[in-house]
């Protein structure tokens, strides 16, 4: 798939993500526009995963840390054929297997997050697995900017150094938003690649948005013998004006009058890509 | 050189201990230490995790044994749940190994969530549970342990009275698929079972028949619950004793024989009166409608004595002595 094509699945993505976040009456708009990207790159280029071999004990694993953008995961897990996209419009109802986090309930989904500080230090433990069985697989999670000021990441960055986990992978969703504003006045967390380098990772900073650049990134270990922390600068709310960089829209739900409106601006970018198709 | 720690048992309770042919063992610890090496022998996908623990879950000689087999995660409890959650999903066979009081406290919510909630088949070692620490103080001691993990779903809960009981509970851990929690003390246990005695986890274990007392006791307490109940019996009550090795799920038909067939029960636990067994059994009991004169003697709600264990012990009644007072003015 060339990045136009990702790009044309991206606008549909996104509209499914915003109605199924309308349909729940609840959900997190603004982190899944701003992670959408990454997911289609990771589900479509990178991760050696697909419903038929989600068994497998070699295949790669995606543990979601910022659960809450579980949304835009169920709407690339549905595209991808982990199940039917008709069910997206069941998320946060009344006994629906689909939480508003992750469950191993779902079809494609490996552990259950929404907790934050969670992902990193699961992934060690499959690193670790990997590494033990000699197994060529790999582990990636996704963090949201945020949630690195819980205390656990860092004892998990720590570790992840400590054992030179090249076949782990941290993705960081730098939107630099959060749910009360921005995270520099919540909690400054920067320089974030300075602190990963410190932690003994090898980093790559990209944007978030850019298909050829999170491909590039996400393919193949930064460094041998070291794990990898790409920090993927996005925007968050990416895609619909009236969303992007409000903070106000991180658990936003659209009314009908916002959502139709949004679902207008992406039809509207579907047609400039494939006139350019 | 410190003093040496005092005794657990008063002359008294070691003259009954005698009587009855106890046999004093080693600690729990070093039964459950001993078991994993030979489980992990077996299986190389058994992994063990510690938390700069390796000393005081008495992993030393595991980590000689089986270097491959043991991950260091530094003193990082919530780190040391996440790994060993990560290590169950991807195929291993984990047991993460750490101090009762911060394991169920500070890493609580990646055992609620990265072990119990995602369903991993992780096991969790608690270390040096309840006042196993003593004079240490109470940021040592886990007297909230059971409260909390009660609360839990999707998790077995496992306090073993003696070595067999210990070693059973690894056993039945090392096989199972889903989460288990085992919550060791650290000194040095009489058995307290016959050899034919089978061990199911979920399933209480009648130490003592009789219908005067029932004690229910768990982990390190039964011992003193089956000296009271000799001793009393050399004063013509008839106690049962039942050693409740699981917490969760609770045997509630064995609670419920011991509620409608004794006089009395006498609950029995190194914990905190609030959220520990002796709420769980009078839920049970009260639930059926059994009513029966009951007490539960464990930790009230207050900053707890210094001293050692055994002094902490001997100053909440967890002792031969003290347990046999409360269950004789129960029937009196």
């Amino acid at each position: 798939m060339t990045d136009r094509e990702l790009q044309l699945k991206a606008v549909h993505l996104r509209q499914k993500t915003l109605e199924a976040i309308y349909e729940a009456g609840a959900g997190h708009t603004g982190g899944g526009l701003s992670c959408l990207d990454i997911l289609n790159v990771l589900y479509n280029r990178i991760l050696k995963v697909s419903p038929e071999t989600f068994g497998s004990p070699t295949r790669d694993r995606y543990v979601q840390s910022k659960g809450h953008s579980v949304e835009a995961l169920y709407a690339v897990l549905a595209d991808r054929g982990y199940f039917p996209e008709a069910d997206l419009k069941t998320i946060c109802h009344y006994k629906s297997h689909y939480v508003g986090h992750p469950t191993r309930h779902i079809p494609g989904i490996e552990m259950n997050t929404g907790a934050l500080g969670h992902g990193l230090p699961i992934c060690i433990g499959m690193a670790l697995a990997a590494k033990m069985d000699g197994a060529a697989f790999r582990v990636f999670t996704l963090l949201g900017d945020g949630e690195l000021a819980e205390g656990s990441n860092w004892e998990a960055a720590m570790a992840a150094g400590h054992y030179d986990l090249d076949n782990l992978t941290v993705i960081i969703d730098h939107n630099t938003l959060q749910i009360s504003g921005h995270t520099r006045d919540v909690m400054s967390n920067e320089p974030l690649d300075e602190k990963w380098r410190a932690f003994g990772w090898a980093v790559k900073t990209v944007s978030g948005h850019d298909y050829a650049a999170l491909t590039e990134a996400l393919s193949q270990p930064a460094e041998a013998g070291k794990p990898t922390c790409v920090i993927a600068n996005t925007v968050k709310g990416r895609g619909v004006s009236f969303m992007e960089n409000v903070a106000k829209w991180h658990h936003g739900v659209p009314s009908e009058a916002e959502l139709k409106q949004a679902l207008a601006e992406l039809a509207a970018a579907e047609a400039t890509l494939k006139g350019a198709l | 050189m410190s003093a040496p720690a005092p005794s657990m048992f008063t002359p008294a309770a070691k003259a009954v201990a005698e009587k009855i042919g106890l046999k004093m063992g080693r600690a729990n610890l070093d039964e459950f230490s001993a078991t994993l090496i030979e489980l992990a022998k077996a299986n190389p996908n058994l992994i063990a995790v510690t938390s700069d623990s390796r000393g005081s879950g008495k992993l030393g000689p595991f980590a000689q044994a089986l270097p491959k087999q043991l991950v260091e995660v530094g003193i990082a409890e919530q780190n040391l749940v996440g790994i060993t959650a990560g290590l169950a999903a991807a195929g291993k066979k984990s047991f993460g190994v750490s101090p009762s009081c911060f394991l169920t406290a500070r890493s609580l919510e990646q055992i609620k969530n990265d072990i119990c909630y995602s369903d991993v088949p992780a096991t969790l070692i608690g270390i040096s549970s309840g006042v196993s620490y003593g004079a240490l103080g109470s940021t040592h001691h886990s007297l909230h342990d059971f409260a909390v993990l009660r609360a839990i779903n999707n998790l077995t809960l496992i306090a073993p009275a003696d070595n067999f009981e210990s070693r059973e509970a690894i056993r039945f851990a090392a096989k199972a698929t889903k989460p288990v929690f085992v919550r060791f003390g650290k000194a040095a246990m009489f058995g307290l079972h016959r050899a034919e005695t089978k061990f199911e986890a979920g399933k209480a274990i009648t130490l003592r028949e009789g219908d005067d007392v029932a004690f229910i006791g768990t982990g390190e307490t039964v011992v003193h619950c089956l000296l009271a109940a000799e001793f009393l019996a050399t004063k013509g009550l008839n106690c049962r004793v039942l050693s409740l090795h699981t917490i969760k799920p609770l045997d509630a038909a064995s609670i419920l024989r011991a509620g409608r067939e004794c006089r009395a029960v006498v609950t029995v636990e190194e914990h905190s009166v609030n959220g520990g067994i002796g709420e769980a059994v009078a839920s049970v009991l009260m639930q059926a409608g059994v009513s029966v004169p009951f007490r539960i003697v464990g930790f009230p709600d207050e900053e707890t004595v210094t001293g050692a264990q055994a002094d902490i012990f001997r100053h909440y009644g967890i002792s031969m002595e003290g347990l046999s007072k409360v269950a004789a003015k129960l029937v009196k």
